[in-house]
């Protein structure tokens, strides 16, 4: 077969694809764009060009250099507590032992739960009248009395990542267990055999066959995170003043509460080209890190 | 054979004559209603069933949501096309959605009997720029709850009248060590805070705008917001409060953990529900108090109507739908966690019965009402004074300086 009929049947075969893709992303993309140049509302009439007004007012304003601090926190402090702990547990649960499969399957459990239900949850953890979380460590005589975990700024935050954390670490968890599957065993018998510790066998024979997965899950709940919303908005709707907002929630407040469309569309792509920068930036990575282990 | 012509072609007509108002009578609206304060869940699919029983050619598919996603889901539906017939809305929108055209100016349908029959007051819930957007539905204001057996305990024998009052009773409750933080809000970073800061800002009689402009940041609402700081800091108020949407506030109530609360209606007969409540019978309330040589009592306008959305198919029997919620009847019927819009049920002993005390409160705290501004750009200036309220409360900023931030950013 010619490389041309290949290079044509390939393109045929994404055609159907790339028509949803267009349709469902491309064209929205390009409305966004578009209206973010405009002073438009939400509803009613369309709205006057007003050239880069949008951008400049957005880029300069106080809130925005605010919450890209808190949106970055949030991503890089949860994504990597995430990582950590999730390829912990996978490392744990790629061991023999009685009741592996049970455990296994209760990890997914947080994953699979719809995020406002895990959102919902914690609060009532958090609760300050009768949160479990106050219950257990009064009990435990770690703090005197009930607090206010998701009321104060310096609490709020954190608060949001661990709960973030006990919902998404076992996406991770499980990229990681499945390339733990794939080490073969003479390799880390044959390192047990040249006398290699427990750290040395993770560091130098595990990891490498765990690097170029776990790339793809650094990426992917990176992009997650940043563009994080409906925890956030269950919890604490952004409070208390304002420490737990991100980006998308002032997206959200902009378009649809306050109902300038224009403006929100402007930030929103903003959010957009963050993101791509930070997905083009791994992208790059992976190909670095699966060169390397090649 | 011409028999059974004929018996076909009949046999065609009637079936035809079943089927064709049938076809064109089946209507279905979507209402959007709340789930949270006021008329519960359950009274609201009791009325509508008793509606469709009535109209048996409507259906009305019911959808409630959080009040913090009410204006939101309502704007949403209607920039996306469709959505809603019937909406729920807040007394604070009618300006955004007559300017955006979100509701339909139904003043043609307002009767006289209507204008005669409901009270004055529940009136500036639906109105903007002379029209009216709806007919009002829940008239609400916040009450000042008390927990009467704490009180007895701590030698007290009267509700507090004045502000002043409130703090010092529940110092005293404080220093008996019948409570830690005998007063309960909920001042987490939603509306819910603001319509405490209302309240307090009608006590001490100041303005949010004048002449269109932000005022709100000197005198009777700053006194307002410095009133709301001390009592956090003198550490009489619960500082959970801050993290309290009124469900919260309940909650706490219920339990006995909240000698004095700032609630809707709904906490009278809730709260003396001895299923689900520890202060069953204990349950106090009167008008939320005033400021000596200001005012007597304190309220906010926390009414909400029933409107008809602009993108409704079926406005005729929306405003049939709503007539009906909005009855006198229906609202005599399920008088227990909303007060009916009608001044002559005041004096109804279906209504009265048993709620003495809250029909009392109601009386001169529903005259008393004070209105949040009516702006289009409410959701702003609302969003502005919530960040204000907490960066006081937290002490990042002192109630002057907040205030003047507040202003600024409202979008006035």
């Amino acid at each position: 077969m010619s490389s041309t009929w290949m290079t044509t049947r390939a393109w045929l075969l994404m055609l159907p694809l790339l028509v949803v893709m267009v349709a469902v992303i491309g064209w929205p993309l390009v409305d966004t764009v578009g209206l973010s140049f405009t002073d438009a509302k939400l509803v009613g009439t369309g709205g006057s060009y007003v050239g880069f007004d949008n951008y400049t007012n957005m880029l300069s304003s106080s809130n925005f250099s605010r919450t890209l601090v808190t949106t970055t926190l949030f991503a890089v402090v949860s994504v990597a507590a995430e990582m950590v702990i999730g390829v912990l547990a996978a490392l744990l649960l790629n061991q023999q032992f009685h009741g592996r499969a049970i455990l296994r399957a209760l990890m997914i459990l947080p994953w699979a739960l719809p995020t406002v239900v895990n959102a919902t949850l914690w609060r009532l953890i958090y609760n300050p009248e009768y949160g479990a979380l106050n219950a257990a460590l009064t009990q435990l005589n770690l703090i005197d009395a009930y607090r206010s975990w998701l009321g104060e700024p310096a609490t709020a935050l954190t608060a949001l990542i661990v709960a973030d954390c006990w919902k998404n670490f076992p996406l991770v968890a499980l990229i990681a267990l499945a390339a733990l599957q794939a080490v073969p065993r003479d390799i880390t018998a044959a390192s047990l055999v040249d006398g290699a510790g427990p750290f040395n066998r993770f560091r130098f024979v595990i990891l490498p066959y765990l690097a170029g997965p776990l790339m793809v899950a650094l990426v992917l709940r990176t992009i997650e995170a940043f563009k994080v919303f409906d925890i956030i908005w269950v919890m604490t709707r952004g409070g208390p003043a304002n420490s737990t907002r991100t980006l998308s929630i002032l997206v959200y407040q902009e378009a649809f509460s306050f109902q300038r469309a224009g403006s929100g569309a402007s930030l929103a792509l903003i959010v957009t080209l963050l993101v791509t920068v930070l997905a083009v930036a791994y992208a790059a990575l992976v190909r670095k890190t699966a060169g390397s282990a090649a | 054979m011409l028999r059974t012509i004929t018996k076909t072609l009949v046999g065609a007509v009637f079936a035809g004559g079943l089927l064709v108002p049938h076809a064109f009578a089946e209507t279905t609206l979507n209402a959007l209603f709340m789930a949270q304060a006021a008329y519960s869940e359950a009274d609201v699919r009791a009325m509508t069933d008793a509606f469709t029983k009535a109209n048996p050619d409507v259906k009305v598919n019911l959808e409630f949501v959080p009040y913090e996603g009410l204006h939101d889901k309502t704007v949403l539906a209607q920039g996306s096309g469709g959505g809603y017939d019937v909406v729920l809305f807040d007394v604070i929108w009618p300006a955004e959605y007559a300017t955006n055209k979100v509701l339909v100016d139904v003043s043609s349908k307002i009767t006289d009997d209507m204008k005669k029959g409901v009270l004055p007051g529940a009136w500036t819930t639906v109105q903007y720029d002379g029209k009216y957007y709806g007919m009002p539905w829940i008239l609400d204001t916040k009450y000042l709850f008390y927990n009467k057996d704490i009180l007895e305990k701590a030698g007290i024998k009267t509700p507090p009248k004045t502000w002043e009052e409130l703090g010092a009773q529940a110092k005293i409750i404080q220093d008996k060590g019948l409570l830690k933080t005998p007063i309960a809000w909920s001042w987490s970073q939603a509306e819910a805070a603001i319509c405490d800061y209302t309240t307090l800002v009608s006590a001490y009689g100041g303005d949010f705008l004048k002449d269109g402009k932000p005022d709100f940041q000197n005198g009777g609402g700053l006194s307002a917001l410095k009133y709301m700081v001390d009592s956090y800091k003198s550490g009489l108020t619960n500082p959970n409060s801050k993290e309290f949407l009124e469900e919260d506030v309940r909650k706490v109530f219920e339990n006995g953990d909240a000698a004095f609360a700032l609630n809707w209606t709904y906490m009278y007969n809730m709260a003396n529900d001895p299923k689900d409540s520890k202060v069953a019978g204990k349950v106090g309330v009167v008008p939320a108090p005033g400021v000596t040589g200001i005012s007597e009592v304190s309220a906010v306008n926390g009414s909400m109507g029933l409107g008809v959305t602009a993108v409704s198919k079926h406005p005729d029997e929306a405003w049939k739908y709503i007539e009906y919620m909005t009855s006198q009847a229906t609202q005599n019927q399920y008088a227990k966690l909303s007060l009916p819009i009608w001044a002559s049920s005041y004096d109804d002993p279906t209504v009265t019965k048993g709620q003495e005390e809250l029909i009392a409160a109601a009386k001169l705290g529903l005259a008393a009402m004070y209105p949040r501004p009516t702006t289009p750009k409410y959701q702003e200036l609302s969003t502005a004074l919530q960040q204000a309220i907490q960066e006081s409360l937290l002490g990042q900023s002192s109630p002057e300086d907040a205030l003047k931030t507040a202003a600024q950013n409202s979008g006035l």
